[in-house]
């Protein structure tokens, strides 16, 4: 039956239009549409390759079967398979005079060559002769190549005649010229810049589908550049209105709808025009209207438009009608049948969200339909709307449900991006520091091979500086908490490489601080690590460590040290060990136990990860050696840079800096562009084009400059790298580097917990209440996730937090702008205010010496405390809030594990973690200044408001 | 029944080249058994990469349920698909970009296909892969939409079909098909 209908099918192709393919090709793919297994189909397709690579070598073959064999190439290349074999005769085969065999020519060298294929250089040629061909199919044909196979170095060789084709008389080519300029300034902007002129001409071309096409390179120039071009607004939005008042011709409508797909574009356009511009935003607003007003949602294409106008109005300035007509275009999407418009809907909630904080109130049942909906594509989409949405009153829910859903999947690249997000909100709207260390774990367990390693170097960082303040009781709490979760931790099997040395780390330096457990314990413990992952170095190197750091403890308070058999048999491997690292290790531990406690003490005193380490830059202290051995007739050093001096006058800093580069072996800076290449000379004549003015790209200068700053900020860094001790202490250099970097951030945990805890009671009674009302059948569970999710959106919000941080951002170097906004609206003294500013002020200061500062905040927190009785009145008065706050958390949540209830309380006197990102952190811990002598949320939210 | 390609995600393909423009990174056309009725590629892959996208892409889409998203998020990307009959359409386009409207470019093509061939069938792009190239090479150019006009469309495929009649005289007649077929 099957074989009868395609037996059919091929008659009526016959009669059809005849393309005749041979039996043999037909059988081909018949047997490959038959084939049970891919097993069997590879074995059908080798033994093709087979008869093809015979075939083809065969002398004298007729055009009409070099065709047929050609378009077999392509259907074996299509399947995955090597085909290389024949490329070459396709590229034969666009040479040829017979425009059939030519156009299958150009087919299969554009489906089997990219641009940086060895073949392009013998197309060349061809494809400049079919661009002045008199046939525009010929014509089109090559364009098609161009468009795809002309790379960077060869646009110069066919520029002049498609700028020619610009004013072809068909506009089918002058449509594709448009596409092959358009590819070209992607590959190379520079080589086009001086024609970018055409595509503003081009728009007012006499056919819709060149116009049309002229929107795709006008969109990429325009993100590019928006400032240029803010005169075309009126022109696009002229164009939309036409478009939409049906003055195109019918053929371009679609659905009913006049010429959608041009509709979007000009939105796309139009949103980045007039983003952030009041009077252009205005001009739109009309047109927009308009297009909510006429958009036909119950067809796909309608929506598609009412989703580009949403993602529009997100990006302008928008008026309050336009808002309020877009969020009745989500509210439509969100109660649709269809998976399709929820996930639009959702999408447009997290963009519009930005604007108007309480727009996601009204949707919040719908919005935790979607995050259970069985289809993952919705959850995700999902994940990232609360993603946009956390604030410290509901980010324990958020990120629990994110860390469920991280372990529930496979898909490694999701994973990752899940588990950084969870990382990222722990870090920015952390309750306590409990809380951040058992999410911070639980990220580690399920996706720990994912996790970036800075991550592990500010866990370990929060730990050893415990809270910036004068609380040390809490500090030891907070490590002797971790110290216990990770020997729990410790025993299951095959934990990840960097949560395995964040363990080890932790264990080393704090596992005996407590006197809980016993050095041979946490020994024990440290000798199984170093065995069950016994290939991977970087663990063991970090055991060794910890071991060494734990008897230099025990020989330093004075008591005997008995090695464990283990872990001596463990140091006699490791002497002997191949990797040099694991073997200096291996020694310096060895070397230690033989010392007394007093040499043991100075070496590694105990929890002392965090004091600063003087290193003399200079060897200063090798100076009287120096001076004896040139004394005694030896020549002194010549620096590098003197000794390849020869070659350069240099006296400003910045030329010898590049010098210094240049010097190397390497060079990192690309050539010059090449002069145009020989086969654009003959061609260049015939087209009035300034050659010369191909390379004066205006790009240069910037990809310099940032270069030359690359440099300058690579080369702090490496004068950073010097200081960092290589053995022994693998912790100093991360710490370093981290906090040199973070400016250390105070207080923000007193502000998120009495901020949070306020909101969650009022909240979890007031939003559900309404629902009661409404919707009686609603399932409690999911009402309770809601009042969690949404409770405290009146307050402040993710969204608030970003555009504050955002307008922070700009003044991290110069620090005025915070001084001179933060005092006016915070009651802190302003002395305090200074200080946090202070470490971000100059950068130079945090590289040199991050840890006066810490010392220096700590103290400032500690003057606060003590300095001002309202403060202290504060905390007393949050001391019983919190209480009751977590009992009716707790109701709510009984995912919430015991501990972080225990942890509850102590989080008002903690601070939040430290975070990777040092410039927002910057800002945040402004806003958290703000926080803890305002006892009254509604001040939080006016400041932000 | 052949068996469906397994995902595998061992090893990482390259990051696509294009990030801050939206384009569509590749057109992908699946039969629901998984196999494979047509590619094309905007972005360079190489061929290993290519089977491997093709095969994690066909283990993600064809295992997905009717009334869900026609959109599937992959490594960054997003692939809008639709199925038609027994065809799966997919085209990958970059994240920021907007579905619905790749659904419909989707469509489009489909529409387009249906007009030429007369209620297209899977067989018929089967046996006519590479018209199913020429007609989306017209639709598409570089991953951008080139022309939102089904007749100009039309127009063009059948001024190069004449040329393709004109240039061939030799064996078009019915009867050699015929002969050749059975």
């Amino acid at each position: 039956m099957e074989q009868l209908k395609t037996i059919g099918r091929e008659l009526a192709m016959g009669s059809q239009g005849g393309f005749g393919q041979s039996k043999e090709f037909l059988d081909l793919v018949k047997s490959i549409g038959e084939s049970r297994s891919k097993a069997e189909e590879d074995r059908i397709v080798l033994s093709e390759i087979d008869i093809l690579k015979r075939k083809l070598l065969e002398p004298d073959v007729p055009k009409r079967k070099m065709k047929e064999y050609m378009i077999r190439l392509v259907y074996i290349e299509m399947l995955g398979h090597d085909a290389s074999f024949g490329y070459i005769h396709a590229v034969k085969m666009t040479h040829d005079d017979n425009l059939l065999l030519k156009r299958t020519g150009y087919l299969a060298v554009t489906l089997f060559l990219d641009e940086d294929h060895d073949l392009i250089i013998l197309i060349v040629n061809t494809i400049q002769k079919d661009l002045r061909s008199d046939n525009y199919l010929v014509v089109c044909a090559a364009l098609n190549a161009v468009c795809r196979l002309i790379n960077e170095e060869t646009i110069p060789a066919v520029l002049p005649q498609v700028v020619d084709l610009l004013n072809h008389g068909k506009e089918a080519v002058r449509k594709k010229a448009i596409m092959a300029l358009h590819r070209f300034h992607r590959k190379s902007p520079s080589s086009v810049s001086h024609l970018v002129s055409n595509f503003r001409r081009k728009l007012c071309d006499s056919d819709p589908g060149v116009m049309g096409a002229t929107l795709c390179p006008l969109f990429d120039l325009i993100s590019e550049d928006v400032a240029s071009y803010k005169d075309l607004v009126s022109s696009f939005v002229g164009i939309l209105k036409q478009v939409t008042e049906r003055k195109l011709p019918k053929s371009y409508d679609y659905h009913q709808m006049p010429a959608p797909f041009i509709q979007i574009k000009l939105l796309k356009i139009m949103a980045l025009l007039s983003s952030g511009d009041k009077s252009a935003s205005e001009m739109m607003y009309m047109v927009l209207g308009d297009l909510f007003r006429k958009c036909d949602s119950s067809t796909n294409i309608g929506n598609a438009i009412l989703y580009e106008c949403i993602r529009c109005i997100s990006c302008i300035i928008p008026s309050p009608k336009l808002l309020e007509d877009a969020a009745e275009a989500i509210s439509k999407f969100l109660k649709s049948d269809s998976h399709n418009l929820k996930y639009m809907g959702i999408d447009g909630l997290g963009r519009l969200i930005k604007i108007s904080s309480d727009i996601a109130e009204q949707h919040q049942l719908a919005v935790i339909d979607c995050l259970e909906d069985p289809d993952d594509t919705l959850k995700r989409k999902t994940f990232e709307l609360l993603y946009k949405m956390t604030k410290s009153s509901n980010v324990e829910v958020i990120v629990d449900r994110m860390i469920d859903y991280m372990i529930s999947i496979n898909d490694n690249h999701y994973k990752t991006e899940i588990a950084s997000r969870c990382v990222e909100l722990a870090e920015q709207f952390a309750p306590s520091n409990q809380w951040f260390i058992q999410i911070m774990n639980k990220v580690f367990e399920h996706a720990g091979d994912l996790v970036n390693i800075k991550v592990a170097h500010n866990l370990m960082r929060l730990i050893a500086e415990g809270f910036g303040e004068d609380d040390d009781d809490a500090d030891n709490k907070l490590r002797l908490s971790a110290v216990e979760s990770y020997l729990q931790i410790i025993s299951e099997p095959k934990l990840p490489s960097l949560f395995l040395q964040v363990i080890s780390w932790v264990l080393g330096e704090y596992g005996t601080a407590d006197g809980k457990y016993s050095a041979s314990y946490i020994s024990g413990k440290l000798c199984d690590v170093a065995d069950a992952y016994s290939s991977d170095e970087t663990v063991k190197g970090y055991a060794v460590s910890a071991l060494m750091k734990i008897y230099a403890f025990e020989i330093a308070s004075g008591r005997k040290v008995d090695v464990l058999p283990e872990c001596q048999s463990l140091i006699e491997e490791l002497l002997a060990s191949h990797s040099t690292d694991l073997q200096q290790r291996a020694y310096e531990l060895q070397a230690l136990l033989a010392l007394d406690a007093r040499a043991v003490e100075s070496i590694l005193p105990l929890d002392a990860s965090c004091e600063d380490i003087e290193v003399d830059k200079d060897l200063s202290f090798l100076n009287g050696y120096i001076q004896q051995a040139i004394e005694s007739g030896a020549q002194p050093y010549v620096s590098e840079r003197e000794r390849s001096g020869g070659m350069f006058e240099t006296t400003d800093y910045h030329s010898q800096d590049h010098h210094e580069v240049t010097s190397h072996a390497l060079r990192f800076e690309a050539y010059e562009l090449p002069k145009p290449s020989v086969p654009s000379q003959p061609s260049a004549a015939l087209v009035p084009v300034p050659e010369p003015s191909y390379y004066s790209e205006p790009h240069q200068p910037i990809s310099t400059s940032s270069s030359v700053s690359e440099r300058e900020s690579s080369e702090i860094k490496l004068r950073l790298d010097g200081v960092k001790q290589k053995w022994g202490r693998p912790s100093y250099q991360s710490s370093t580097s981290a906090s040199s970097s973070t400016p250390p951030q105070a207080a923000n945990g007193t502000s998120t917990h009495s901020d949070g805890g306020g909101v969650a009671s009022s909240s979890s009674s007031k939003p559900r209440s309404s629902y009661e009302s409404k919707k009686p059948e609603i399932d409690p569970e999911k009402q309770r996730l809601a009042a969690s999710l949404f409770g405290g959106s009146s307050s402040s919000s993710r969204s608030d937090r970003k555009s504050s941080s955002g307008g922070h951002k700009p003044a991290k170097g110069t620090a005025n702008k915070p001084l001179a906004t933060v005092p006016k609206e915070s009651p802190i003294p302003v002395p305090d205010l200074l200080d946090f500013d202070e470490p971000t002020g100059t950068s130079d200061v945090a590289a040199t010496d991050p840890f006066k500062e810490l010392e220096g905040l700590m103290e400032s927190s500690r003057q606060d405390g003590g300095g001002s009785t309202d403060v202290m009145g504060l905390y007393s008065t949050d001391a019983s809030a919190p209480v009751k706050t977590t009992t009716s958390v707790d109701s709510l949540l009984s995912e919430l594990s015991d501990s972080s209830r225990g942890t509850y309380h102590q989080s008002q006197t903690t601070k939040g973690p430290n975070s990777k990102e040092a410039l927002e952190k910057d800002a945040l811990v402004r806003q958290m200044g703000v926080n803890p002598t305002s006892q009254n949320p509604t001040l939080f939210k006016d400041l932000l408001g | 029944m052949c068996d469906l390609y397994k995902l595998c995600l061992g090893e990482k393909v390259k990051p696509l080249v294009c990030v801050c423009f939206s384009q569509i990174h590749f057109v992908l056309l699946v039969s629901r058994q998984g196999k494979v009725r047509l590619t094309k590629w905007y972005s360079p892959y190489t061929q290993k990469e290519r089977s491997k996208v093709i095969r994690e892409l066909s283990g993600v889409i064809l295992n997905r349920g009717p009334k869900l998203c026609n959109f599937v998020e992959w490594r960054g990307y997003k692939v809008v698909y639709k199925r038609y009959a027994s065809l799966y359409f997919c085209m990958c386009i970059d994240a920021e970009d907007n579905e619905l409207e790749v659904l419909e470019i989707i469509h489009h093509y489909v529409e387009i296909l249906d007009r030429y061939f007369g209620s297209v069938c899977e067989l018929d792009l089967i046996f006519n892969f590479h018209k199913a190239y020429y007609i989306l090479d017209e639709l598409l150019i570089a991953g951008e939409l080139q022309e939102s006009s089904k007749k100009t469309v039309a127009r063009i495929i059948s001024a190069q079909d004449q040329m393709v009649e004109a240039a061939k005289e030799e064996a078009g007649s019915i009867s050699y098909i015929i002969a050749q077929a059975t």
